[in-house]
């Protein structure tokens, strides 16, 4: 069958699975788009800026599990993926990108809109491609495909010139059956190793599972949980771990690390064994790494060879996939109680309600915002959050049923409006929320045309405090008050969510923001709350960065009325 | 310390960059790299000397196995191994002292390849160590140019064979405590 090498695409990518695409068309892919007519099978997401896009793609890879799909012109489309990428990249997340390039025989001369993309991307995806002949093309799509998958999943790209998108070559799937991911197939655990790990964990008084991104990753859920069950070992999970086991799960302690909670960091630093899994001792989850869980031997799963002993020397490495390693451990291990150790981190453990903690007089205080969007869904939405202080708070005070994500690895602001449309196209039966800071909403703000041009049901938070939050605490904190830059003006987010189509109201009395959420959820197209807070608040507990986990910055005390309740200082 | 990587790798445009570019951003420091052609077409071998402490050879090795380019990774420092460098010398040779250059060049079985009037260009191969110490001889005569190529190493004995080797690099990175 003769093909173009713009139609050669979308019949790979129906092949890979890809229904559901995200892009922004231009010079270099014309020829692709004008083959998209001809395939009503793939729906085109049309983006409102190629970074969109890329978040998008993102979210949805998250949110469904399958491989995210972005496409961009070449030059300046291709280098708005550059974030996006990045982000994908830092949290692992399985996406591959499609770019136009210039004719091949343009190529290395500055031609118009003609950049080095797969030099620029090098160190941003996991592997890329330029292809200048159609016969090259499904190989190299194929190719990609297996690769964003195989082991430690991340993002591929493959850019396409235009000359080979437009010549016509005979089309051959079968011909183009990727060989060399094989070489990255994860191997089995070692016997030797999982006999040490076991030793440890027979001989371990107070263990802890830090449990990472790699269990979502690698489908290991339910048997993380059967293991901590049979083991009766506490999980702590990572920002990104958060989606691994219900928050109501007895042995899930929440989360570790700078704005962790003070019991989990506490019960880590007091461990006798640390089970690592699917996690990679991120800065922001160790603290300093000299005075990180002094008492505990380490043992540490992970797909990737190059993570072990790269933050914290470990005792045990065990160098597969994380399902294999729980699969193989299970019916290694006899039952265990350790009930003395959990009872000691229940006892430290407390509610982080913010009804608990916070005042309800005044402003609203922004952990209200999320704890009334948890009640309400009862911790069963699909949540998508931007980076900055709310993004903490919703980590905190949303107990997750559920989903959760987030930009972890590299704090992406402006990830969460594209990231929820993806996210809401890839699981459409979920109740999505966005949560965003005023900052990081004018980031991809433009946005919210997608959702109107897409018809999406997507409930939007913005809460704001009107400063860059997260850098004003910081400044708060270690600076002297000095608010350089920080104090952000905003528009009426209601009247420009109106101008988009989209309903919503402006929320500032602590009365009225459960009614505002229930409208909210109860509209029948996307909604926007505009949540008005208290400007100067904290995230806390926090571990200032490169402090010892255990030197955390605790919750101040609630001024008047929190007193008088039990156990609302920590 | 010095640790030499053999790096089998795809025979295509651009992985040289993606190998020096992760060396680059890891924060290594490439001591030498040389690249050439297999007994396999489409597979090339990299030796690659890099100034390091025994966790960085081990991030190193793991990092280089992740390039989805790279087909095999053999740490040849842990191994009894031959590591060679080949080095092109132009020596300032006045015909009066010309016999004596050529006498001590002997001495380190390095060959001359081109004698003009005033200099001579010598071609020696050896370890790094030998190399360095014909530079030292030679530089009371005047070293005008120096032309290295960085080392080339293969493990000594069995069980190396080359491209097909049935060794897998995995097993030189299991830790060993
Ligand atoms: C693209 C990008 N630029 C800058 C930063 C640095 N940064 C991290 S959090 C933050 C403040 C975010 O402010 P806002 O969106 O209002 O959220 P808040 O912290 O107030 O909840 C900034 C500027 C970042 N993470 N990403
Ligand atoms: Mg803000």
């Amino acid at each position: 069958m003769e093909l173009s090498g713009a139609q050669i695409i979308w019949e790979c990518l129906i092949r890979e699975g890809a229904d559901t695409v995200f892009g922004y068309p231009g010079g270099t892919v014309i020829n692709l788009y004008d083959a998209l007519l001809d395939y009503p099978a793939i729906h085109h997401v049309l983006a409102r800026h190629e970074q969109g896009a890329c978040h998008m793609a993102d979210g949805y890879s998250r949110a469904s599990g399958r491989t995210g799909v972005v496409i961009a012109t070449s030059g300046p489309g291709a280098m708005n993926l550059v974030t996006g990428l990045a982000n994908a990249m830092l949290d692992s997340i399985p996406m591959v990108a499609i770019t136009g390039q210039v004719r091949s025989n343009l190529l290395g001369t500055d031609a118009f809109q003609e950049i080095d993309v797969t030099g620029v991307t090098l160190p941003i995806t996991k592997h890329n491609y330029l292809v200048q002949r159609p016969e090259d093309i499904a190989p190299a799509i194929r190719e990609a495909f297996a690769v964003a998958r195989t082991g430690r999943p991340g993002p591929v790209l493959v850019d396409i010139t235009t000359d080979a998108q437009k010549a016509r070559t005979r089309f051959n799937w079968e011909a183009g059956v990727p060989q060399r991911h094989l070489r990255h197939i994860p191997k089995e655990p070692a016997e030797a190793s999982l006999e040490q790990a076991c030793k440890l964990i027979t001989h371990a008084k107070r263990p802890v599972i830090l449990a990472g991104h790699g269990v979502r990753l690698s489908g290991a859920e339910t048997e993380l949980i059967a293991l901590a069950e049979k083991l009766n070992i506490p999980v702590i999970t990572t920002l990104l771990g958060i989606s691994d086991l219900p928050a109501s799960h007895p042995l899930n302690m929440g989360m570790l690390g700078m704005h962790g909670e003070s019991w989990t960091n506490k019960a880590v630093q007091e461990s006798d064994l640390i089970i690592a899994m699917g996690m990679r001792f991120d800065d922001r989850v160790t603290g300093d790494l000299k005075t990180f869980a002094p008492h505990a031997k380490k043992i540490h799963v992970d797909v990737d060879q190059s993570e072990i002993d790269k933050n914290v020397k470990v005792d045990v490495p065990i160098v597969a996939d994380l399902r294999a390693v729980l699969t193989a451990l299970l019916p290694r291990l006899e039952t265990m109680e350790h009930a003395d150790w959990l009872s000691q981190i229940r006892s430290t453990k407390g509610e982080a309600q913010a009804e608990a903690i916070l005042s309800h007089e005044g402003l609203i205080q922004a952990p209200q915002v999320i704890h009334e969007i948890w009640k309400a869904t009862e911790g069963k939405a699909l949540m998508v959050t931007d980076v900055g202080q709310h993004q903490m708070w919703e980590a905190q005070y949303y107990k997750h049923e559920v989903g959760l994500i987030t930009s972890g690895g590299l704090g992406t602001m402006g990830f969460g409006l594209p990231a929820a449309i993806g996210a809401k196209m890839g699981r459409p039966d979920r109740e999505v929320w966005i949560v965003a800071g005023d900052g990081g909403f004018q980031m991809n703000i433009q946005e919210l045309m997608t959702i109107i041009q897409e018809g999406l049901k997507v409930n939007i938070a913005v809460v704001n405090n009107g400063y860059l939050g997260m850098v004003r605490q910081w400044q708060e904190l270690f600076y002297d008050k000095r608010y350089a830059s920080t104090p952000i003006l905003s528009p009426d987010f209601v009247k420009v969510a109106a101008a988009y189509g989209i309903a919503g109201e402006t929320v500032s009395r602590y009365e009225d923001l459960a009614p505002a959420i229930q409208r909210a959820r109860a509209a029948s197209g996307s909604y926007l709350v505009e949540f008005r807070v208290e400007p100067e608040l904290s995230v806390f507990p926090m571990v200032p960065a490169g402090a010892s986990l255990h030197d955390m910055l605790r919750r101040p005390a609630r001024a008047k009325s929190a007193a008088k309740k039990k156990g609302a200082q920590r | 310390m010095s640790h030499v990587f053999v790096v089998y790798t795809d025979d295509e445009p651009g992985v040289l960059n993606r190998v020096t570019s992760l060396f680059r951003r890891r924060g290594f420091n490439i001591h030498s790299l040389t690249v050439g052609p297999t007994e396999h077409s489409g597979v090339s071998r990299m030796t690659i000397v890099v100034e390091t402490d025994e966790l960085g050879a081990k991030l190193a090795h793991a990092h280089l196995e992740k390039l989805f380019n790279v087909q095999r990774v053999e740490q040849l420092s842990r191994f009894p191994s031959i590591v060679r460098d080949l080095v092109l010398l132009r020596v300032k040779a006045d015909p009066d002292i010309r016999p004596q250059i050529m006498q001590l060049a002997t001495a380190f079985r390095a060959a001359v390849v081109d004698i003009a009037a005033d200099s001579l260009i010598l071609e020696c191969t050896g370890s790094a160590g030998k190399i360095d110490a014909l530079l030292d001889v030679m530089r009371p005569y005047g070293i005008l140019e120096i032309g290295r190529t960085g080392a080339v190493a293969m493990a000594r004995g069995a069980g190396f064979y080359g491209v097909q080797s049935s060794y897998t690099a995995s097993e030189s990175i299991t830790p060993q405590r």
